[in-house]
C-alpha cells in the first residue's frame, strides 16, 4: 500500500508546477498591509477623495462607517472627506453611500467605458496589483488624448491623475526572447523625466497608502474577523481537550 | 428509555401516540455500530453538521438578499457591510459550501475504499449519489445568486452545455434560463430552486439515506458483517450502541472539522481564490466576458472530461457518464470482499489510478486548457472511466485475502 502511495504522489507531483505564469508587467512589486495601521489608511482615504472619487465611486462603503473604522470623528469626515452635495444642494450626510456625481453617458464618453466602483477592487485585484498599477504609467504619445499607457494594464482607459505628485516617467526595455524564436521588447524600469511634487519614495509611500486603504475598504471587517477568530479558535481548543477527556472515558469499556 | 415501550408520565404519554420512544432506540440509543470505525468513519455525521450549518445560515441570508438583477450583488455587500455579523453569516455559507463537497467526497471515497456500496448496502449508495447530485445542483445554482462576474458567465457557460442535446437543444436552454441569456429572470428561478426546491429534495434524501442505513447496519473497515455475531440477547459482539459511544466519538470529530472550518472563515475566507474566485468581486456583466471561466473547484473534474472531449454533444455526453458510472458502482463491483484491507493488490492499483485521475482532473479543470493539459486530461479521463471498467473485470474472480469472522 505505501509503495503505491508513493507512486501516486509522484505522478501528481509534476502537474502541480503548472500555474500560469501569466506575460511579464512592470512594476511587479510586492507590499505588506497592515491591518493596524489605521494612519496610512487616514491619508489613503484622503488621497482617495481628492484624487480619485470624481470617477470613481465606492459605493458599498459609507462615509462614517470609514470614520468609525479609521478613528475620524464626523466633523473631520464632512470637512475633509465629503465633497458632493445632494440634490437640494446640501452637503452629502455622513451616514451615505460614497457615490459621486458623474453620469454614465458622460463617464462612456470621456473615457470609453464607465470608471469602474473601487469598493471591491482590493478583492479582485489584489493589492499588489494596485499598487504596481499605479506606480505604472508612462508616457505613450501614440495615445491620442490620454498621452500615458500603463506597464501593468496596457491601453487602459484611465489618465494619469497622479502625473503632478509622481511626475511623468518613459520606460526603458529590454528585448527579450518570447520563447518561440520571437524577440519583443519588455518594460525593465522607468526613469522620470518630468518630475512632479513627490520624490520617488514620497510617491511609493502615497500610494502604499492609497492601496491599504482600498485594501482596508474592500472588507472594512477584516480586523473584527481576525479578532472574533482568534478567539473561535481558542475557545475550540478548550472544547477540543473536553470532549477528547469524555470520549475517552465513555470509551474505556469497549474492547 | 424502556424496551418495551412502558414507559410513564409525560413520556408515556406521547409514547402511546407517537413512537418517540422506539424512533430514538432504532436510531440511537439501540443502533449497534461497530466498534472498529477509523477516520474515515467520521464524515457522515460532518455532512450532516454542514447540511444544518447551511441551512441555518442560508434562511439568515435570505431575510437580507435580494433575488434581482440589480441588486443581488448589492444586496451581498449589504449583508457583508451593514448587517450586524452579516459578513460571519456570509462567509460561514459560502465556506459551507466547499466543506460540504470536501466532506462528501471524503465520505464516498469512505464507501470506495470499504466496500460500503456492495450488497446489501446498494440504496444506501444510490440514495448518497442522489444526494450528490442534489447538491451538485444546489451547489451550481447557489453560486449564481452572488452575481458576480464568474456567477453569472460559469452559469452562462453550464446552461448553454444543454444546447447540445439535440434537436430540442436550444428551446432547452431557453426554457432553463427562462430568457436568451442569464438574467433576472434566471437568477429569480434559481433563487427559489436554490432555497425552496432543492434544499427539500436534500433533506428527503438524506433521511432515506439514514433509515437504509439503519435499517441494514453499518459496514466497517474490515468489511465484516457484525450482525453474523450475535450475544444472547441478539446484539452485536462487536457492535456499541451509536449513543453514547459514537455521539462522544464524533464530537471530537467535529471540534476539530470546526478548528479546520474556523481557520477558514476567520483567516482566509477566499481559500486564494478557490473558495471565493476574484472574479466574483466584480458585478455581473453580459457585455463583459472574463478572460478564463472557471467552475468552483468541486466541479472541475467533471469540466475537465468535458473538456478534454473535442465534440460539444460527446463531451456532455462523457461528462454526465462520469456521474452516471458513480451510481452503477455497486454493479461494477462484481467482488465478494469488501474492504481495502482483503481485496487484491490490482484493486489498489485501480484505486491509485482513480485518485490520480480525479486530482488530476480537478487540478486541470481550473486552468485554461492548452495542448499538453488537453492530452493530460485525456489521458485522466480514460484513468477515471478505467477504473469503473477494471474493476469490472478484476472482480470476478478476485484473488483476495481471507476475511477474518470478526473486527480486529
Amino acid at each position: 500500500m505505501r509503495k503505491i502511495l508513493i507512486i501516486v504522489a509522484a505522478l501528481i507531483a509534476p502537474t502541480m508546477g503548472w500555474a500560469a505564469g501569466g506575460a511579464a508587467t512592470f512594476p511587479n512589486d510586492k507590499i505588506e498591509i497592515d491591518w493596524d495601521d489605521k494612519a496610512a489608511m487616514q491619508r489613503g482615504a484622503r488621497t482617495y477623495v481628492n484624487y480619485c472619487m470624481s470617477c470613481h465611486s465606492a459605493e458599498f462603503s459609507r462615509y462614517n462607517r470609514v470614520g468609525a473604522d479609521l478613528g475620524i470623528a464626523d466633523d473631520l469626515v464632512r470637512d475633509n472627506l465629503i465633497f458632493t452635495t445632494d440634490i437640494h444642494g446640501e452637503q452629502t450626510k455622513v451616514g451615505e453611500l460614497m457615490k459621486n456625481t458623474m453620469n454614465t453617458a458622460y463617464a462612456e464618453e470621456a473615457f470609453g467605458v464607465v470608471p469602474p466602483d473601487l469598493s471591491l477592487i482590493a478583492r479582485s485585484r489584489g493589492v499588489n496589483w494596485l499598487y504596481n498599477y499605479l506606480r505604472g504609467f508612462y508616457i505613450d504619445e501614440s495615445r491620442t488624448g490620454l498621452g500615458v499607457n500603463n506597464g501593468v494594464f496596457a491601453n487602459v482607459g484611465m489618465p494619469h491623475v497622479l502625473a503632478e505628485l509622481q511626475g511623468l516617467q518613459i520606460p526603458k526595455y529590454r528585448s527579450e526572447s518570447d520563447g518561440h524564436g520571437g524577440e519583443h521588447d519588455v518594460i525593465v524600469g522607468f526613469e522620470i523625466i518630468k518630475p512632479g511634487s513627490m520624490s520617488k519614495s514620497e510617491y511609493d509611500n502615497t500610494i502604499h497608502d492609497l492601496v491599504a486603504f482600498l485594501d482596508y475598504v474592500a472588507e472594512p471587517y477584516k480586523q473584527t474577523r481576525r479578532n472574533v477568530g482568534t478567539g473561535v479558535i481558542i475557545f475550540l481548543f478548550g472544547f477540543l481537550i473536553l470532549a477528547y477527556m469524555l470520549k475517552k472515558e465513555y470509551w474505556k469499556d469497549v474492547h | 428509555m424502556s424496551e418495551d415501550n412502558n414507559t410513564k408520565g409525560l413520556l408515556g404519554w406521547i409514547d402511546a401516540r407517537f413512537p418517540l420512544s422506539k424512533m430514538y432506540d432504532e436510531h440511537l440509543g439501540k443502533y449497534y455500530a461497530p466498534k472498529n470505525f477509523n477516520f474515515w468513519y467520521f464524515f457522515g455525521s460532518l455532512a450532516l453538521l454542514v447540511l444544518v450549518l447551511q441551512i441555518v445560515t442560508g434562511i439568515f441570508l435570505t431575510m437580507h438578499y435580494k433575488p434581482d438583477g440589480d441588486m443581488a450583488f448589492k444586496s451581498v455587500e449589504h449583508i457583508m457591510r451593514d448587517v450586524d455579523w452579516g459578513w460571519l453569516i456570509r462567509y460561514l455559507h459560502s465556506t459551507g459550501a466547499s466543506a460540504f463537497f470536501i466532506v462528501v467526497y471524503l465520505h464516498m471515497f469512505r464507501a470506495l475504499i470499504y466496500g460500503s456500496y456492495q450488497k446489501p448496502r446498494e440504496l444506501i449508495w444510490l440514495f448518497g449519489m442522489f444526494i450528490f447530485l442534489a447538491l451538485m445542483a444546489e451547489a451550481f445554482m447557489g453560486y449564481l445568486l452572488h452575481w458576480g462576474q464568474m456567477s453569472y458567465w460559469g452559469a452562462q457557460v453550464i446552461i448553454s452545455l444543454f444546447g447540445a442535446v439535440p434537436i430540442v437543444g436550444d428551446e432547452l436552454t431557453l426554457w432553463i434560463r427562462g430568457d436568451f441569456v442569464v438574467s433576472d429572470a434566471t437568477l429569480n428561478r434559481f433563487f427559489a430552486l436554490h432555497v425552496v426546491a432543492v434544499p427539500i429534495v436534500l433533506l428527503m434524501l438524506v433521511v432515506m439515506h439514514i433509515i437504509a442505513l439503519h435499517e441494514v447496519g453499518s459496514n466497517n473497515p474490515d468489511g465484516i458483517d457484525i450482525k453474523k455475531t450475535k450475544d444472547a440477547n441478539g446484539v452485536p459482539l462487536d457492535g456499541i450502541p451509536f449513543h453514547p459511544y459514537y455521539s462522544v466519538k464524533d464530537l471530537v470529530g467535529v471540534v476539530v472539522f470546526l478548528i479546520l472550518f474556523s481557520v477558514v472563515v476567520f483567516f482566509m475566507p477566499e481559500m486564494g481564490g478557490y473558495f471565493l474566485e476574484y472574479a466574483n468581486f466584480v458585478p455581473a456583466n453580459q457585455f463583459k466576458t472574463p478572460e478564463h471561466i472557471a467552475p468552483v473547484w468541486y466541479f472541475t473534474p467533471f469540466y475537465a472530461i468535458l473538456r478534454a472531449v473535442p465534440d460539444k454533444l460527446l463531451g456532455v455526453i462523457a461528462m454526465f457518464s462520469a456521474i452516471v458510472v458513480l451510481f452503477l458502482l455497486p454493479w461494477f463491483d462484481r467482488g465478494k470482499v469488501r474492504s481495502i484491507r482483503y481485496r487484491s493488490t490490482s484493486f489498489k492499483w485501480l484505486l491509485a489510478m482513480l485518485i490520480v485521475s480525479f486530482v488530476g482532473l480537478g487540478y486541470l479543470g481550473a486552468l485554461p486548457s492548452t495542448g499538453i493539459r488537453t492530452l493530460f486530461a485525456q489521458i485522466f479521463s480514460v484513468g477515471y472511466f478505467g477504473f469503473f471498467v477494471g474493476l469490472w473485470f478484476i472482480s470476478k474472480n478476485e484473488i483476495t485475502k481471507p476475511v477474518p469472522e470478526r473486527v480486529q
